[in-house]
């Protein structure tokens, strides 16, 4: 399948939604993706400066569920690698 | 329990719902999972119907709200939105109507917008927006049970205040608070400020702005309900979520097929037993008789049969989705349909492709990509919808021997029946394939599925949906199917001979079969077959009533049952061919109208048809073919 956001700029390895684990979170910072498709994550509350967890990982690991202002919101990896966070080292892992 | 309600800082007696209306044209507006349509339904109950704008594709509901007074409120339900920003159709949709943009439709007095109130920070951005609209608007904080129950809290006071309209906590599951609208439909209209509103391109200020505006009213949110999450602990594990997964879709099947099929046969029982009444009292041999027994009940009644099986498959359909578990099907299945080009999404509509094409491809209103959507709509006609039921029952049963093949439970014809659904299963995806490596590649698409909290699913709201879809269903039943009932009839009765109808073989319906005879005999197919082929393209299932009729005038057959009679039409081969065709041929008007109405063009069902009806046209003479070879 032809998937292509990485022409609208690349995000740095190893700061994206995609490299968190299931338990991590992070912090929103930066979407690299059409403008309609980030307005529809902002709208469903992937807002810059909001803490984002990695709910749990879906059977065969894509997509998975992230956790973010008290909603939950499945997403493929191929946008979650769009998506540059600032990963909060010491963050708990959420009781479940 | 008594829920303040606040117009701009006054507080009106709850009771007061008397005094007369001052809004004639109310538009509901809110995001999805909100729970608009559960308001929408208890406040309209059976007083609503569809509606649809002209030029889009887009369908709302209208309803009346009756005040005590007996005065009739009309409410329009949106489609859900989670900003005003008109670049889905959905929201130009709702932007249109809310300016009075859209022609034909009124601009409405007021809004009522429905909010969770478990989720106001997100929610009350589009409170904004809608209120700088500066149409008198009611602000309903809905869910408030669960905000209740998971510890959350909120007042609406303040919040009132700092919005500039009536704001009331309800829940529109239990009817809590509802009297807050009555209220506001008869209060004199409050035209909100303008309010100090934040830079809506900005959605960070936006954000601080609601949240700002949540903590004046000393907002808090409830906890995600444990439940869910340990749900989805099990539903989406690794290795049970596939399970549960496969046994649901199982279950979905087993429901309609066990439960359906008695329903169905009891419902031809009683009406073959009207039919036998009707032929009592009307005058024996007359033409009216035969025009009332013959083309319109049997017609008629030849559809009315699937009635309980498509109800089912919308409840349980209905039941999946309203809990929360179709969000979570569409999240599982991602990945399956991420190899032919699709996406999770298209999921919901092809598996409700199976109970009919219908409303299948009116659910892929969910789809956002326009590409996506059409190759979803493209291949939804390809499952196995109920129609080709009954065709498939019957020609298996006519022609194909019952041996067991995998013990005494599984034999020859359930295999066959599956060998169909896999065949159009198959051809689906190849389709799918197809279509986007090539007209239909998409770039930057999205797989972007929110999860809802699960839900139990209420009764009033699956019965309103199963009452609109019982309704389109026989709406269909009434006027296409019936019509060609009727004009099948007239060309057995005519041309007339000396008073009396012709035989079978001068009829002018034998004249129209001898004509295209040519071009379907290299599939094995006699005039008879071709006939009821014709009649099929208004709707499948026709041509077991044509085969019906075709058989029931002709004296040499009249008395077998239309098994037996089929026998003389076809053989082996020839119905396997038929079957094959029906596997894979466009042979419903409702689908090609719906189509239309949904891709807004004729290019879509026109390309559609001839791509089924080629490909339907191919297979079956192939499948003649290699029967020839391997059974004659």
């Amino acid at each position: 399948m032809v998937f292509n956001f990485m022409k609208h700029g690349v995000t740095q390895p190893g700061h994206t939604l995609c490299d968190l684990a299931v338990g991590e979170s992070g912090i929103l910072e930066d979407f690299n993706m059409p403008q309609s498709i980030a307005e529809h994550l902002m709208n469903l509350g992937f807002v810059p400066g909001l803490e984002v967890l990695v709910a749990r990982s879906g059977p065969g690991g894509n997509p998975r569920v992230y956790r973010v202002d008290g909603t939950e919101v499945a997403l493929r990896r191929d946008l979650s690698r769009c998506i540059a966070v600032r990963p909060l080292i010491d963050a708990e892992p959420e009781m479940r | 329990m008594s829920v303040p309600v606040s117009i701009l800082g006054t507080i009106p007696n709850p009771k007061v719902t008397h005094g007369s209306a001052v809004f004639k044209t109310v538009a509901v507006v809110g995001p999805p999972n909100a729970g608009k349509t559960t308001l929408f339904n208890r406040l309209t109950g059976l007083r609503q119907k569809v509606g649809n704008f002209a030029g889009v594709t887009v369908e709302h509901h209208i309803g009346s709200f009756r005040l005590d007074s007996g005065e009739e409120v009309s409410l329009i339900d949106l489609p859900g939105v989670y900003s005003l920003n008109p670049k889905s159709e959905d929201e130009k949709v709702t932007v249109d109507v809310l300016n009075g943009e859209m022609p034909g439709a009124e601009r409405p007095d007021a809004i009522i917008l429905v909010l969770d109130s478990n989720n106001l920070n997100r929610h009350l951005v589009l409170a904004g927006r809608v209120i700088a609209l500066g149409l008198p608007t009611l602000v309903l904080l809905n869910m408030a049970d669960e905000l209740h129950k998971q510890g959350g809290q909120i007042d609406v006071l303040p919040l009132a205040r700092q919005l500039g309209t009536a704001v009331a906590l309800v829940s529109a599951a239990t009817g809590e608070g509802l009297h807050a609208v009555a209220n506001f439909l008869v209060a004199t209209p409050q035209f909100p400020e303008p309010l100090e509103l934040p830079i809506f391109g900005d959605p960070r200020r936006c954000r601080e702005w609601a949240v700002r505006m949540g903590s004046e009213a000393s907002y808090r949110r409830g906890a995600t309900p444990e439940w869910t999450r340990r749900l989805d602990s099990i539903f989406l594990h690794k290795l049970w979520g596939g399970v549960i997964f496969a046994v649901v879709i199982v279950a979905v099947f087993q429901t309609i097929f066990s439960l359906g099929q008695p329903a169905s046969d009891l419902l031809q029982r009683l009406l073959d037993q009207v039919a036998v009444l009707l032929t009592n009292v009307l005058p024996a041999g007359s033409m009216i008789s035969s025009l009332l027994v013959n083309g319109v009940w049997k017609g008629a009644g030849s559809v009315l049969v699937f009635l309980p099986q498509i109800l089912l498959l919308f409840l349980v359909i209905g039941i999946l989705e309203d809990s929360g578990y179709l969000a979570r099907a569409a999240v599982i299945s991602d990945k399956v349909m991420a190899k032919v080009g699709l996406n999770g999404k298209s999921f919901i509509p092809l598996l409700s492709a199976y109970g009919c094409a219908v409303p299948a491809i009116m659910a892929t209103r969910t789809i956002e990509n326009k590409r996506d959507r059409i190759a979803t709509i493209l291949i939804a006609p390809f499952m196995t919808c109920s129609a080709r039921l009954p065709v498939y029952t019957m020609v298996i049963a006519a022609f194909i021997p019952n041996r067991p093949v995998l013990g005494p439970v599984v034999g020859t014809r359930a295999v066959a029946m599956l060998s169909l659904y896999v065949l159009g299963f198959a051809m689906a995806v190849a389709t799918a394939k197809a279509l986007k490596s090539s007209v239909l590649r998409s770039k930057d698409v999205a797989f972007i599925m929110e999860l809802p909290p699960y839900r139990w699913p209420l009764w009033k709201s699956l019965s309103l949906r199963l009452m609109d879809r019982a309704n389109a269903f026989i709406f269909r039943a009434g006027t296409v199917i019936l019509g060609v009932s009727i004009l099948l009839w007239a060309l057995t009765y005519l041309p007339m001979h000396n008073g009396q109808p012709p035989q079978i073989a001068d009829s002018a319906i034998s004249k129209i079969g001898h004509f295209i005879e040519p071009a379907i005999r290299p599939l094995g197919f006699n005039w008879k077959i071709g006939v009821g082929l014709l009649s099929s393209f208004a709707a499948r299932e026709v041509i077991i009533a044509t085969m019906g009729t075709l058989h029931g005038v002709d004296p040499e057959s009249h008395a077998m049952a239309l098994q037996q009679a089929l026998k003389s039409d076809l053989t082996p081969a020839g119905a396997i061919a038929l079957l094959v065709f029906f596997a894979f041929a466009m042979q419903c008007m409702s689908t090609m109208a719906v189509v239309r109405r949904e891709t807004n063009s004729w290019k879509w069902p026109i390309l559609q048809f001839l791509y089924m009806t080629t490909v339907a046209y191919v297979a079956a003479f192939v499948a003649y073919r290699v029967t020839l070879l391997y059974w004659s």
